[in-house]
């Protein structure tokens, strides 16, 4: 989960790069950035997730 | 390697300034120290010393050449007829680089006390479980790559500060004093290091439990702050003339803003936690000061006072939930409470900048050859783009730096030195060798 995570949070920016490049108008570019930043959020969870401690290793 | 020069008044003002910021390092030094336990606090404090000296050392060495200037050699990747100044291509070790009064050697020496800050900022974070050397490698590690990478993409006319000529997004990315290069990218390295080290021993329990570590000593913290308030002054002032083409004379409201900010954002964090808990709470306070003050180093000298006032006030309100959400809800154990104040706060900083910025002046973030950005409109989407690349670039990469370091060198210290204490177990002496110290401390569980 942990790789995924931050798996995500890379193409999340790659999304965001991708629409500074390829998109032109001012809106769609925004709502790219805007899902790039949602997809990096997705990841932030699962990489939090990821390194929450286990009941077991609690002292 | 020459440059244009500036005019004389503004070289002084800018060189006073730069001297100013070693005291932002002096308060984060004590504050951190003063937020940890007292068994460790020579630890951090030679930690600290050495984080400055290794971060100065290694900068000098590579970092620059990888950062460099506005207006410096750099290498250049051409997508969709757009140029992307991607990293810098000046010589290591400040070779080539006229040694005087010029722009780029200003920069330089700001750099060489930023780039220190920077690396004081995990250190609170490992306070307690954090091997000195390792954290001296770690350090290498944030002065040599991490930190001048992103710092060159903002203040070195990268390809972010160049978001406004090349795709008509406001002025670029902007970030006056390092919210961003210093404080995000510190903050994100710590909660790197919290995740790599884990929680202090006896912090969170088989229960659910997860009872208060309190810092040892208010005063350090809170002197702490008010050193860090003189830095952060001459820290904002610096970088509004070196990085965004100011004036000495803006430097009036910089300092302004940015006292507002933090005495907002203290205010703030002291009226929420004698709501919740019947008394202000000093530590909170003291982290909700530091938050307002990394909240204006992206926005000083683009606010009016007002502004910095609700700039401050929602950083100082963030903060106080943020650290008690990781501590409890995340279980991320920071006992400097880095990651809220500096990552979230310089987060919160660079977007209120795309919310409340107006740019009455000409903002000079790249080189002086390519043309001035279109208008104002488009710099949220600016600081946004800036966001996502922190969080999607720079955090996986000193993550995974991080990680790989600690594969080869372990992080954290042994279970029988954590019990002891770092001053004793890695220094040999406490920091107070006069006080009386629990017999228990010295014997094995």
């Amino acid at each position: 989960m942990r790789f995924v995570g931050f798996l995500l949070l890379v193409a999340g920016w790659f999304l965001v790069l991708a629409s500074i490049v390829l998109l032109a108008s001012p809106v769609s570019r925004g709502s790219f950035v805007f899902a790039g930043i949602a997809v990096e959020a997705l990841g932030l969870i699962m990489v939090f997730r990821s390194h929450s401690i286990p009941r077991e290793e609690k002292r | 390697m020459t440059t244009p020069g500036l005019p004389e008044v503004v070289t002084i003002a800018c060189l006073f300034f730069i001297f100013l910021t070693p005291l932002a390092a002096a308060g984060l030094t004590l504050i951190n120290a003063g937020l940890g336990r007292s068994h460790s606090a020579a630890h951090i404090m030679m930690a600290s010393l050495s984080a400055l000296s290794i971060a100065g050392l290694v900068y000098f060495a590579f970092g620059f050449g990888w950062q460099g200037f506005i207006g410096g050699h750099a290498h250049i990747l051409t997508l969709s007829g757009k140029a992307w100044n991607w990293i810098a291509a000046e010589p290591f070790f400040f070779r080539k680089l006229a040694l005087d009064g010029s722009p780029a050697f200003l920069t330089a020496l700001l750099q060489v006390c930023c780039v220190g800050l920077a690396a004081l900022i995990p250190l609170g974070s490992g306070a307690d479980r954090w091997r000195l050397r390792a954290s001296c490698l770690s350090t290498a590690i944030l002065a040599a790559w991490t930190y001048p990478l992103f710092a060159h993409w903002v203040w070195g006319g990268g390809w972010l500060a160049q978001l406004g000529v090349n795709y008509g997004l406001g002025h670029g990315f902007l970030d006056v004093g390092g919210a961003s290069s210093i404080h995000v990218v510190g903050g994100l390295t710590a909660l790197s290091v919290i995740w790599i080290l884990g929680p202090r021993r006896g912090k969170y329990s088989a229960d659910g439990m997860a009872p208060a570590i309190p810092g040892h000593n208010a005063v350090l913290i809170m002197f702490g702050c008010l050193l860090a308030l003189l830095g952060w002054f001459g820290l904002n002032s610096a970088g509004a003339i070196l990085f965004v083409g100011g004036e000495p004379s803006g430097s009036a409201l910089i300092a302004m803003n940015t006292l507002l900010s933090a005495a907002a954002a203290a205010l703030t964090a002291a009226f929420i936690t004698n709501i919740r808990f019947g008394k202000p709470d000093a530590s909170l306070t003291a982290n909700g000061w530091v938050a307002g003050l990394v909240a204006s180093s992206a926005t000083c000298a683009f606010v009016v006072p007002a502004e910095a006032v609700v700039i401050g006030s929602i950083a100082g309100a963030v903060v106080t939930f943020s650290i008690e959400w990781f501590e409890l809800r995340l279980e991320v154990d920071d006992p400097g409470g880095a990651i809220s104040v500096h990552a979230i706060g310089g987060l919160w900083g660079l977007l209120a900048l795309g919310l409340f910025g107006r740019f009455n002046a000409p903002v000079s973030n790249v080189a002086a050859s390519l043309p001035a950005a279109a208008g104002d409109s488009g710099q949220l989407l600016a600081q946004l783009i800036g966001v996502a690349t922190l969080l999607g670039f720079v955090l996986p990469l000193t993550y995974g730096l991080n990680w790989l370091l600690n594969r080869i060198y372990p992080y954290r210290v042994s279970v029988e030195g954590e019990r002891q204490g770092l001053d004793l177990h890695e220094l040999g002496a406490g920091a107070y060798p006069e006080f009386i110290t629990h017999t228990e401390d010295f014997i094995p569980r």
